[in-house]
């Protein structure tokens, strides 16, 4: 399998000298569900923003397929980024937000409305392409920014806390949803969140951090056979894998307590 | 099928009905109380006077309103056309806005009655001075919400161009421009009365206008004769005239915004 994204000792120190990220070593296959699953202020998002090219490291280097992040797509490939929230243009029409990465790369528009077409019926909207965002339910919302996101037939998928802010019940059916879309087409997902559960359902692999400072301090592989259906959900190997991750973050947490009781007493 | 609701308890027939009801109520007060406590006309002329005077002045009254509404309306275009093109210049560069501001501030809190001779006396033609001394008093709430708006984009949508590699053009074109217009707009409703306000203003100081007055004239001389009707109906066109400019603008407002905007968007 190729090596799609080689993280070397990446790390990073803000302009105002905070530590958001200590060095980490982390490599993602061609076609893996990778999960970073962490705290809040573990740095799971700064690492996605680094790979993504939207934040430039301050040590280590970040390759996506063998070339520094910003040279990346010039081998043909596409990387893709899902916000936590679905960040549409709230003017603009559904099939018009879903068009926007394809405008702006210059797509002659008869072409771009194919694919666009093509994107929204991936994620089941294709009755909705004429409404305003605001006229669709926050499940909905997301959905229309994964079809954004999957119109430029992306081989990378990176996707931070996209369904943080949604219902259980829905975050469930999107996350299945997203599970089918990846093995159809094939792609290589990182996926950020801070769900125990969902890391478990969704991933081949997840990376758990830790926060204060934030760092990687363990990897579990998934290694539970796909299409994975509601029944994962409730079986024994999905528990022992949540147990085995939740021990994993507590641990973290606790060893993050102690240094701060050491740096008092010091 | 339902019954059809009461005329009465429309929501739109209600918007129209109450405020009506009550400008007939306190127009009929008004006329009682005229003609009951026998008010000579140059103190307080009747509501029914005043309509006459409206009529049998028609001519100059209007003639008036046209020319008033010439300077208005050109003074609104050239603060709308300036205003625009200073706040995208202020977006340009945090130090170029840093550097102007003050100055936009200043042209904001002058009165325009202490400026006014002065630009009257500078340009000698009272057209083009009396269009000054309105763009000066509507242009600042144009700058300061475009400004505004154009600053105003959502960080995650600005992430996601330049995630895309978007240039400076399209980011302005499809991001910038878009978010600014609901600030746009209200400055427009607020810079559309200035404007007007302006324009009287500024002819009451030019005073004597030659040829070409507006209303703020016909009140100055219906003043001095004593026509103290005339000087009503003047100043009636004078309130209708703001009103329907502020009508207009929320009509354009909701033609550019329905739908997508919170301001905009009707919950019946």
């Amino acid at each position: 399998m190729n090596t799609a994204v080689g993280i070397t000792a990446a790390a990073k120190t803000y302009p105002n000298g905070t530590r958001a990220l200590e060095p980490v070593n982390l490599t993602v296959r061609q076609g893996e569900f990778v999960t970073l699953l962490g705290p809040s202020g573990c740095g799971k998002s700064t690492l996605l923003k680094m790979v993504a090219g939207l934040l430039a490291p301050s040590e280590g280097a970040i390759a996506l397929w063998g070339a520094p992040v910003e040279q990346a797509e010039r081998s043909g490939h596409r990387l893709s980024f899902v916000f936590q929230e679905a960040t549409l243009m709230p003017w603009a029409r559904v099939q018009t937000n879903v068009r926007l990465p394809l405008d702006l790369a210059g797509t002659p528009r008869a072409a771009a409305d194919a694919r666009v077409a093509d994107a929204l019926k991936l994620v089941g909207l294709e009755k909705f392409a004429g409404n305003l965002p605001r006229e669709l339910s926050g499940g909905m919302q997301m959905r229309v920014s994964i079809a954004r996101g999957l119109v430029t037939e992306p081989t990378l998928l990176l996707m931070d806390e996209p369904f943080g802010a949604l219902d259980e019940i829905t975050r469930n059916r999107l996350d299945s949803d997203l599970l089918e879309l990846w093995q159809r087409k094939k792609l290589t997902v990182i996926f950020v969140t801070h769900s125990i559960y969902e890391a478990v359902y969704l991933s081949t692999r997840v990376v758990v951090m830790a926060a204060r400072p934030g760092r990687v301090v363990d990897e579990v592989a998934i290694d539970e056979p796909y299409p994975r259906d509601a029944a994962f959900r409730v079986s024994t190997a999905f528990s022992g894998y949540a147990k085995r991750l939740q021990d994993s973050l507590l641990r973290a947490s606790a060893a993050t307590n102690n240094n701060a009781d050491d740096t008092a007493l010091a | 099928m339902s019954a059809p609701v009461p005329l009465l308890q429309q929501p739109r027939v209600q918007r129209v009905f109450y405020p009506a009801l009550v400008a007939v109520l306190l127009l009929g007060l008004w006329q009682g109380l005229v003609v009951l406590l026998e008010i000579p006309p140059f103190l307080v002329p009747s509501p029914v006077r005043v309509a006459q005077v409206m009529v049998s002045d028609a001519g100059l009254l209007f003639g008036a309103l046209v020319n008033t509404l010439k300077i208005t309306l050109f003074a609104f275009l050239c603060a709308v056309v300036l205003g625009v093109l200073i706040a995208f210049t202020f977006v340009q560069s945090r130090l170029i806005e840093t550097a102007l501001f003050p100055y936009a501030v200043l042209l904001q809190v002058t009165p325009i009655v202490a400026i006014a001779p002065l630009i009257i006396i500078w340009f000698k033609d009272p057209t083009l001075s009396l269009v000054m001394c309105a763009t000066i008093v509507a242009l600042f709430p144009v700058i300061a919400n475009t400004t505004l708006g154009l600053r105003s984009v959502n960080p995650g949508l600005m992430s996601y161009f330049q995630l895309n590699h978007a240039s400076r053009w399209q980011v302005l074109l499809r991001l910038r421009i878009p978010s600014a217009l609901p600030y746009f707009f209200g400055g427009l409703r607020i810079s559309s009365g200035l404007a007007l306000i302006g324009a009287v203003v500024a002819e009451f100081v030019a005073g004597t206008g030659g040829t070409g007055t507006g209303l703020a004239y016909q009140i100055l001389q219906a003043g001095y004769q004593l026509n103290i009707p005339r000087m009503f109906a003047a100043l009636v066109l004078i309130t209708v005239t703001g009103v329907l400019l502020f009508a207009v603008m929320a009509v354009l407002s909701k033609w550019a915004l329905g739908g997508w905007h919170e301001s905009e968007v009707t919950h019946d």
